[in-house]
């Protein structure tokens, strides 16, 4: 079967694209899929540091596109699980060194021999974000529980929408059920009333994500991060099984938790 | 300003002209172009032009060829887009610009109707995300809620059948007389001829409301009443 080519991106920048792509694909790839991550943030590459491959980097995506290497050799393949790959971003080009055609054609080379691929696209609505979309069949637009964030997810669903990509489907991430409780975060329901698109996850807030980021081990590998369930889950979502959304309340205080299991019964 | 002759489409780009010819032999298509050109030099002279040939594998003497020919005439050739590499690389090579930008579409819309009667309105069937502009010489009404970052722009009176939050102009040519209603009435900002309002914090149970002027000149929004 050809391969789902799944655009990751947000409008806003640092709401946890790069994060959402190595754990999905983590989770993908874990569960059997072959997957191929490419970044697409050229000039500013952070993914293959969240995958811990930054030091074996040789090639990249600009060097695949202009001619210097063969697809295979930017592939590089993960050394925790074998059947996923990264294609990193040039980091001493800009978004002007490919074009949405580029990125067509190389997809179009990818799609045959995966079963994923997911690309990570930069921050912006600009060049770099187009080059991301050009290819998905597929979109998952990330966003924080904040006005900010949710505008420009807002707008990037304007553009999808506009460009046929569909309205693509909605991770909220970053979410602290403490806060939202005290009415001091947007609920989910709040970012779904005003995007009004579909919900594939909701992440919560977890200090293990930035733990093992820079550790360059994704927090989807963590069988107790709840954040890394969450990515687990989406990550069968996109697979198409029916996932329950997680219980995000389960870390209230002691007599909350006996109430629900009493109310369970 | 699109002319169809065969294969060959020209349209007008915000910079100059887009020329789309097909996959036909390139030898056809550039003579049957020129021939164009020649019929019409008026049009053409002085343009800037992007010329879109499809997958047309083209090398450097072919550019260069058609590129004098048009500069012959007074033509600048700009760009050239192209599905295929070689052409792109020839294309790059030239130093010509390989792709140009188009306008997004739907995003920014002046819907241009001409013979407008005083009761003409837009529907829109969808929901205004940020981003989006509508303007119109009439009415303007819209199935779907207009988000924060939405604008519309209306001479006439402007319904919202959802939620409003982003910006709405009515009576853009100075009617005082014109209305903005929605089921709720919570934009960024409101304006109806040159009176400009930022107000109305969201409602805990939101209730349809219509904002016009009212006699001391203010703008001034009211909940809708039935009978």
């Amino acid at each position: 079967m050809p391969a789902q080519v799944i655009t990751v991106t947000s409008g806003k920048g640092g709401v946890g694209k790069t994060t959402a792509v190595a754990n999905l694909a983590v989770a993908l790839a874990t569960s059997g899929s072959k997957v191929v991550c490419i970044d697409g943030d050229i000039g500013l590459r952070n993914l293959d540091v969240i995958l811990g491959l930054e030091n074996r980097i040789v090639y990249d995506i600009v060097d695949v596109i202009e001619g210097r290497c063969r697809l295979k050799q930017a592939m590089i393949r993960d050394k925790k699980t074998p059947n996923l790959y990264l294609i990193p971003a040039a980091q001493t080009r800009d978004k002007n060194a490919v074009s949405p055609s580029d990125m067509n054609r190389l997809i179009k080379d990818l799609r045959a021999d995966c079963d994923y691929v997911l690309i990570d696209s930069p921050a912006g609505i600009e060049r770099g974000f187009r080059n991301a979309i050009a290819a998905a069949d597929r979109v998952i637009v990330v966003t924080n529980p904040e006005i900010s964030a949710v505008r420009d997810a807002d707008r990037v669903i304007g553009i999808l929408e506009a460009e046929d990509k569909g309205p693509g489907e909605l991770v909220i991430n970053r979410l602290n059920p403490k806060l939202v409780k005290k009415n001091d975060m947007l609920s989910p329901e709040d970012v779904l009333d005003l995007l009004a698109i579909e919900l594939i996850g909701i992440v919560p807030e977890d200090e293990n994500v930035i733990i093992s980021s820079n550790r360059g081990a994704p927090v989807a590998y963590d069988p107790k991060s709840r954040a890394g369930q969450a990515f687990r889950n989406i990550a069968r979502r996109i697979k198409g099984e029916t996932v329950p959304f997680l219980d995000l309340e389960s870390q209230g205080n002691l007599w909350e938790r006996i109430q629900r299991l009493a109310g369970r019964k | 300003m699109t002319e169809t002759n065969s294969s060959i489409q020209i349209k007008g780009l915000r910079d100059g002209l887009l020329v789309s010819l097909d996959d036909a032999p390139w030898d056809e298509q550039r003579t049957a172009f020129l021939t164009q050109v020649d019929a019409q030099p008026a049009f053409f002279k002085g343009a800037r032009l992007a010329l879109d040939v499809a997958s047309q594998v083209l090398h450097v003497n072919d550019l260069v060829d058609l590129r004098d020919q048009l500069s012959e005439r007074g033509i600048f050739l700009w760009a050239v887009i192209s599905e295929s590499p070689t052409t792109e690389k020839t294309a790059q090579l030239l130093g010509l610009a390989t792709r140009v930008s188009k306008p997004r579409p739907e995003e920014a819309r002046q819907f241009a109707v001409t013979d407008l009667g005083e009761d003409t309105a837009l529907f829109l069937d969808r929901t205004l995300r940020s981003g989006t502009r509508i303007e119109f010489a009439g009415h303007v009404v819209v199935f779907g809620d207009v988000n924060p970052g939405a604008e519309i722009v209306a001479e006439g009176n402007v319904i919202i059948w959802g939620r409003l939050r982003g910006m709405v102009h009515a009576g853009s040519k100075g009617n005082t007389a014109a209305v903005i209603c929605a089921l709720d009435l919570s934009p960024t900002q409101l304006r109806i001829a040159g009176e400009a309002s930022a107000m109305l914090s969201p409602q805990q149970n939101p209730r349809p409301e219509i904002a016009r002027i009212n006699e001391n000149g203010k703008l001034q929004a009211e909940f809708w009443s039935p009978g």
